[in-house]
């Protein structure tokens, strides 16, 4: 009988109820805010990272100059769209930029300059101190960097950092000995041991991270780079090699007037530019940027960071995933999860008498029987002051048991051997079908109460280890995206065991110790598996350093966040799934644009070759299935598309595409027929569009 | 009837495909080497059993390939001081730069006519001894890559001289043999004579050279090389006697391409992964035959509308369908050896053959050269359609990283630029267009044709262009050379990085890529690259002649 007492895990912030993975929203007035930034990206020695944006904006300026010498209504259009798609590029990555922009501000304003005191009394300025330095820290002080409690315990208020406003106790030795820069004592005084070296403080890492300002490019980014290269390679070659064909096609049929696009010179200058820049890769090289910037975007709206984007990328290759029971599967207490009762007694009675025992008892084993009493048995809860004469027993370490001396009935509940001891002791004989009970249930994993009455044993309360709701769910999800969970835990094998066939874990390793833990990883990296942990002890450092997605989180010590490659600010173990959520989802952005980008140029061709060439081979506007007005409008109506499209696609770049998980099959079906297929008709539907409205302008016919 | 013969086709290789897959992958897998190879290795100071890493496998391949193009250049330019010269004059500078170029890179475009200029020796133990030697580099190649594919964590990739001996003497020379015999027996002329004066019927007299024709022959086909023993290639009557040599020519053609995927399959351990890249090929190469058909069949000019079909340029002893049939076969491999005369097809049918060309020629390609070309683009699919499933790409548990996207892009870079800027080039200078016979999009059409034919190493020629200028020989002989050697050693290099991978295991968020969904991924992928590349040139060529 398993019974879940529980609400649903809190949702995380930017988690959507359906599950998927969702992004913040654009703001329009950030496109305005950004115009500047996004200009300023013009200047050709930051746009050269960019080789396909660059060559447009090449392309730009050489129609500009041919503008100049030989102006008209088409051409002056071609040359104001040809920048416009360079500034909407731009636009796009200054827009992704300047979201971490005010999540730096925010953050600057917490790296105050602070002074530091040591503990001779000596004041020195914060950036001064060195690492391993000791300073000492009282209430309504900020610490003044890095570092490890090496004394005391204080409450801390990290808001500055994490965004919660509830302070956290920090204490010297322990899992819970890191202190953060920036962050405010709010009671008590600690010792703190310098860890940081000078102006590479958490905070300010953080701030470099979310700006973006020493963003690399990701090994899966590099290889697209690469690709995007060739096809422009391809591209340019295609359109520079067509113009003597030109002037020979034109040659051939001298009768035929020059048109804007052909004349005896060839191809004209501004017509095979702006074919050029239909053809190349511009939409994706436009957005790929501003994509991984909002990759890592996402992950700070989760409040993870990570310190550098292959971790993220990694994030979505990861196979084998490495989950602490305590906390991330189970919830962090053991809780009543069945009454068992002894021969002879009723289910209510045991009920009634657990529920008097744990009355006062604060432990969140002992709420979890009153609150189990209440929902299983409908026993009303009752107030331990509203029972006057009643006589509560404490827990002690001695006794090993608490309980409740009321009316002359005294009930006790604790430890199998100590309540049967008492029960003894009063002149009770506890049966054999007692401690088969208790041993079935210690079989089982769980952890037995005996509840006793003066004299004689009432019966069992089973404790469990409780399943987080929903983790079932999730399992099944990784499952179906290829990815193993594995449950570490240090309970026996047999507990263990339980609790994994419960969440629905793929394996588990019981009696884990840190050694242990990083074995299983490497054995899992040998066989070319990607490993994620999360992980909050000094003993977590070595496995995090080795996995190839460590998640330290922000409660733990210095050492782990140091050895992990992210940091969950909100130190929630849960939070990996999504991590490996927005990785994949990273990845199929690009793959979707990129195919949408390609799939375009198809519709383009069709638009501009008869445009250029129906003058000397009339049966080439056959191939004008669009019916486009004019060649101008046609080649202009294919220019202004091109840039459009990278505008109306800046949401779906900051946001990411929808992502679902499911197995890589219907994944890519879903995204061929969207990105593909969508990619190959819009840009017909679209230019048409566009034609249909400029064919009226001045020069169009 | 044209469907029956196809049919046919299909259905022998079906039958072959299978038990001469197995049979090439243990040649290429075994560990024995038998008294001939021995001696072979003893005589070369090879040590067979010594691996090579992808590096020293490229020098072999090249250095083996400029051994041969020195020897075949040589026995061209001093034939009139060896034996068996028929009395003919040492082959011209330019054309014997050109000869040697084309056979060894397996295209054997023909710059010269066969009969009237090289004598017995050059044909036997020149270009026949490359028609063996250049297929089986292609073989060697792309087995290498499948090693790539295969290893793990492994350096080397196997030894270049095993790989090539074993080619030649265990896979063509056993085929070739039979296949001779068999095409003997069709009516395929064997012997040493030279040419014989005949009067004809109409009084005139003509000159007849015999010759070792079928041993010539069934090599040209098998080894996807095309260079015919006489000018008129598989349209001589001593060359392809028959409808029915016709169509076992057409069978060699195909035989070892198709094979080869199920080769791949068993190397790697999942035949289905073979099955897939074979299906493929097929599905290309059957939408190419059927068009090809109904292009030629339809007809669009005024005469071949009146008599049901386009002949002219065809032979009548094989008709529209089975010219149509062998036309596609000899382009979408690198064969190049023709039954009739491209230039005369309809706009859209020569286009057909073009097209087959500019997809790399293969589905199912060149021995070889086919399945390493397929494979490579095999990659590029995987590469995007890996990132839409949210994973780094991988491709029978390979990662395709930044590296093997580098060298998978600079391969299929190669031959779009040597066809576009050759092409480009001498539409814009003086001894470029000197040598078009033809005005208008059909001229246009022959000289994109001549770079494509010769880019891909193909080997055919449409037609009407004088390229025996030293301008044409020499352009076309680079882009032979180039348009063969670069991709070699980029997918060497390729295999090379392949191999030292460790695989990653695979799970259900791997891609499938043995499904049809793959297999319609590659087929797309591959036709939308060469469309986008190719396009304008073909506007300006066969689509402005044929849309009228």
């Amino acid at each position: 009988m398993t019974t879940q007492l529980v609400e649903a895990p809190e949702q995380t912030p930017g988690q959507k109820k359906n599950g998927r993975v969702g992004g913040g929203l654009l703001d329009p007035k950030q496109m305005l805010r950004s115009l500047p930034d996004a200009l300023k990206k013009l200047n050709p020695g930051t746009l050269w990272r960019n080789p396909v944006m660059l060559i447009v904006e090449i392309g730009a300026a050489f129609t500009t100059v041919l503008a100049v010498l030989d102006p008209s209504f088409f051409a002056w259009a071609i040359v104001v769209w040809l920048w416009l798609t360079v500034v909407f590029a731009n636009l796009a990555e200054a827009v992704a930029e300047g979201r971490g922009k005010a999540q730096a501000a925010t953050l600057r304003k917490a790296k105050t300059d602070t002074m530091a005191r040591r503990q001779t009394g000596e004041l020195i300025p914060a950036p001064e101190l060195r690492q391993n330095d000791i300073v000492v820290v009282e209430a309504g002080e900020i610490i003044p960097g890095d570092g490890d409690v090496i004394e005391g315990i204080a409450s801390v208020d990290e808001s500055a950092i994490t965004g919660e406003s509830a302070p956290v106790i920090r204490e010297s030795g322990g899992d819970r000995s890191a202190v953060t820069g920036g962050t405010k004592v709010l009671s008590d005084k600690i010792t703190v041991q310098i860890t940081q070296k000078p102006g590479e403080s958490f905070i300010d890492r953080m701030i470099a991270l979310v700006e973006g300002a020493d963003r690399q490019k990701t090994p899966n980014e590099i290889a697209l780079n690469i690709l995007l290269a060739a096809l422009t390679i391809i591209f340019l070659v295609a359109t520079v090699t067509m113009q003597p064909l030109a002037i020979w096609a034109k040659s051939q049929n001298p009768g035929i007037p020059d048109s804007l696009a052909l004349t005896g010179d060839g191809v004209s200058g501004i017509v095979l530019i702006s074919l050029l820049v239909c053809l190349i890769p511009t939409t994706i090289g436009a957005l790929l940027s501003a994509i991984g910037i909002a990759g890592m975007d996402r992950l700070v709206q989760r409040n993870v960071l990570a310190m550098s984007g292959r971790a993220v990328e990694a994030a979505g290759d990861v196979s084998t995933l490495l989950l602490d029971k305590t906390g991330t599967i189970t919830l962090g207490n053991r809780q009543a999860g069945e009454f068992v009762p002894a021969a002879g007694v009723s289910e209510q009675e045991l009920a009634e008498a657990a529920q008097l025992s744990s009355l006062a008892d604060e432990t969140p084993e002992g709420r979890s029987i009153v609150v189990f009493a209440k929902e299983r048995y409908g026993l009303r809860e009752r107030e331990p002051g509203a029972l006057s004469h009643a006589e509560w027993v404490p827990f002690t370490a001695q006794t090993r048991m608490s309980g409740v001396n009321l009316d002359g009935r005294e009930v006790r509940k604790g430890a199998a051997t100590a309540v049967m001891k008492w029960v003894r002791d009063n002149g009770g004989h506890p049966t054999g079908q007692v401690g088969g009970l208790v041993d079935a249930i210690s079989a089982s994993g769980g952890t037995p109460l005996v509840v006793a009455e003066k004299g004689r044993v009432l019966g069992v309360i089973h404790l469990k280890d409780v399943v987080k709701a929903g983790m079932r769910e999730r399992f099944d999800e990784m499952r179906r995206m290829g990815i193993r969970t594995v449950m570490i835990t240090g309970d026996n094998p047999l507990t263990a065991k339980a609790i994994a066939d419960e969440a629905g874990v793929d394996d588990f390793l019981a009696e884990a110790t840190p050694e242990d833990k990083l074995a299983l990883i490497r054995k899992e990296q040998e066989g070319g598996r990607l490993v994620a942990m999360t992980g909050d002890g000094t003993n977590d450092a070595p496995a995090l350093a080795q996995s190839d997605v460590g998640v330290a989180m922000n409660t733990g010590t210095s050492a782990a966040k140091e050895a992990g490659n992210m940091v969950d600010l909100d130190s929630n173990p849960t939070k990996l799934i999504e991590i490996v959520e927005i990785g994949k989802q990273l990845l199929i952005t690009r793959g979707a644009l990129t195919t949408f980008s390609i799939a375009n140029d198809i519709a383009k061709y069709f638009a501009i070759i008869p445009a250029m060439f129906a003058a000397v081979y009339p049966g080439l506007d056959a191939l004008n299935i669009m019916r486009l007005a004019s060649p101008q409008s046609a080649i202009l109506s294919a220019v202004i598309f091109n840039a459009l499209v990278i505008i109306a696609l800046i949401p779906l770049a900051l946001r990411g595409v929808r992502y679902r998980p499911s197995s890589a099959s219907k994944l890519l079906s879903r995204n061929l027929y969207v990105y593909g297929l969508g990619g190959i008709v819009a840009p017909f539907i679209g230019i048409k569009i566009i034609d249909l409205l400029i064919q009226f302008l001045p020069g169009m016919s | 009837m044209g469907w029956i013969f196809v049919a046919s086709l299909v259905a022998a290789l079906v039958l072959v495909h299978k038990p001469l897959g197995d049979y090439m992958h243990r040649v290429y897998t075994t560990t024995k080497h038998n008294v001939v190879e021995r001696f072979l290795y003893r005589l070369l100071g090879v040590q067979p059993d010594a691996e090579q890493r992808w590096g020293v496998y490229a020098r072999g391949v090249l250095a083996f390939s400029v051994i041969s193009l020195l020897v075949l250049f040589g026995l061209q330019r001093l034939q009139d001081k060896l034996f068996l010269s028929l009395g003919f004059d040492p082959v011209p500078d330019h054309i014997a730069w050109n000869t040697a170029v084309s056979f060894v890179t397996n295209t054997n475009w023909q710059a010269y006519s066969g009969e009237s200029t090289m004598g017995h020796l050059v044909q036997m133990s020149g270009l026949a001894v490359q028609n063996f030697v250049s297929a089986a580099v292609g073989m060697a190649v792309a087995i290498t890559l499948v090693r790539g594919f295969a290893r793990k964590g492994s350096d080397t990739l196997g030894n270049f001289w095993v790989d090539l001996v074993r080619g030649t003497i265990r896979i063509l020379l056993p085929i070739a043999f039979v296949g001779a015999l068999v095409l003997v027996a069709g009516g395929l002329v064997q012997n040493f004579v030279g040419p014989h004066e005949i009067t004809a019927l109409t009084g005139g007299t003509q000159n007849l050279t015999g010759g070792p024709v079928a041993s010539q022959e069934v090599i040209k086909e098998l080894g996807t090389n095309g260079g015919g023993f006489y000018n008129t290639n598989a349209a001589h009557p001593f060359e392809n006697a028959t409808s029915w040599t016709n169509w076992f020519e057409i069978v060699l053609i195909l035989l070892i391409p198709f094979a080869l995927p199920r080769t791949f399959g068993k190397m790697v351990g999942q035949v289905r992964q073979g099955y897939a890249i074979l299906a493929v090929m097929g599905i290309i190469a059957l939408a190419s035959v059927t068009l090809t058909n109904v292009f030629e069949l339809g007809g669009n000019a005024t005469v071949p509308q009146a008599v049901g079909a386009a002949m002219e340029g065809k032979d009548v002893r094989f008709g529209v369908a089975n010219s149509a049939t062998f036309a596609a076969a000899t382009t979408l491999t690198s064969t190049g050896a023709v039954n009739s005369f491209h230039d005369s097809y309809t706009p859209f049918g020569g286009m057909m053959t073009l097209f087959n060309m500019m997809l790399g020629e293969v589905a199912p390609g060149g021995v070889g050269a086919g399945l390493y070309g397929m494979l490579v683009l095999a990659v590029i699919t995987v590469f995007v359609a890996g990132l839409m499933v949210g994973r780094t790409p991988e491709y029978l548990g390979k990662k395709i990283g930044s590296r093997e996207i580098k060298l998978a892009s600079m391969y299929f870079l190669v031959t779009p630029i040597l066809v576009l800027v050759g092409t480009s080039v001498a539409m814009g200078n003086e001894a470029g267009l000197a040598a078009m016979l033809n005005t208008g999009p059909h001229g246009f059409s022959e000289i994109l044709y001549a770079f494509t034919s010769a880019s891909n190493n193909n080997g055919s020629a449409f037609g009407g262009v004088t390229v025996n200028t030293p301008w044409y020989d020499v352009a076309l002989g680079l882009c032979m050379l180039l348009g063969r050697f670069l991709p070699i050693i980029f997918v060497l290099a390729l295999a090379g990085s392949l191999a030292r991978q460790k695989p990653v295991p695979e799970s259900a968020g791997t891609l499938p890529t043995h499904r049809p969904q793959f297999v319609g991924m590659v087929v797309g992928v591959t036709i939308i690259l060469v469309a986008l590349t190719f396009l304008p040139a073909l506007a300006l060529g066969p689509l402005a002649e044929g849309l009228l």
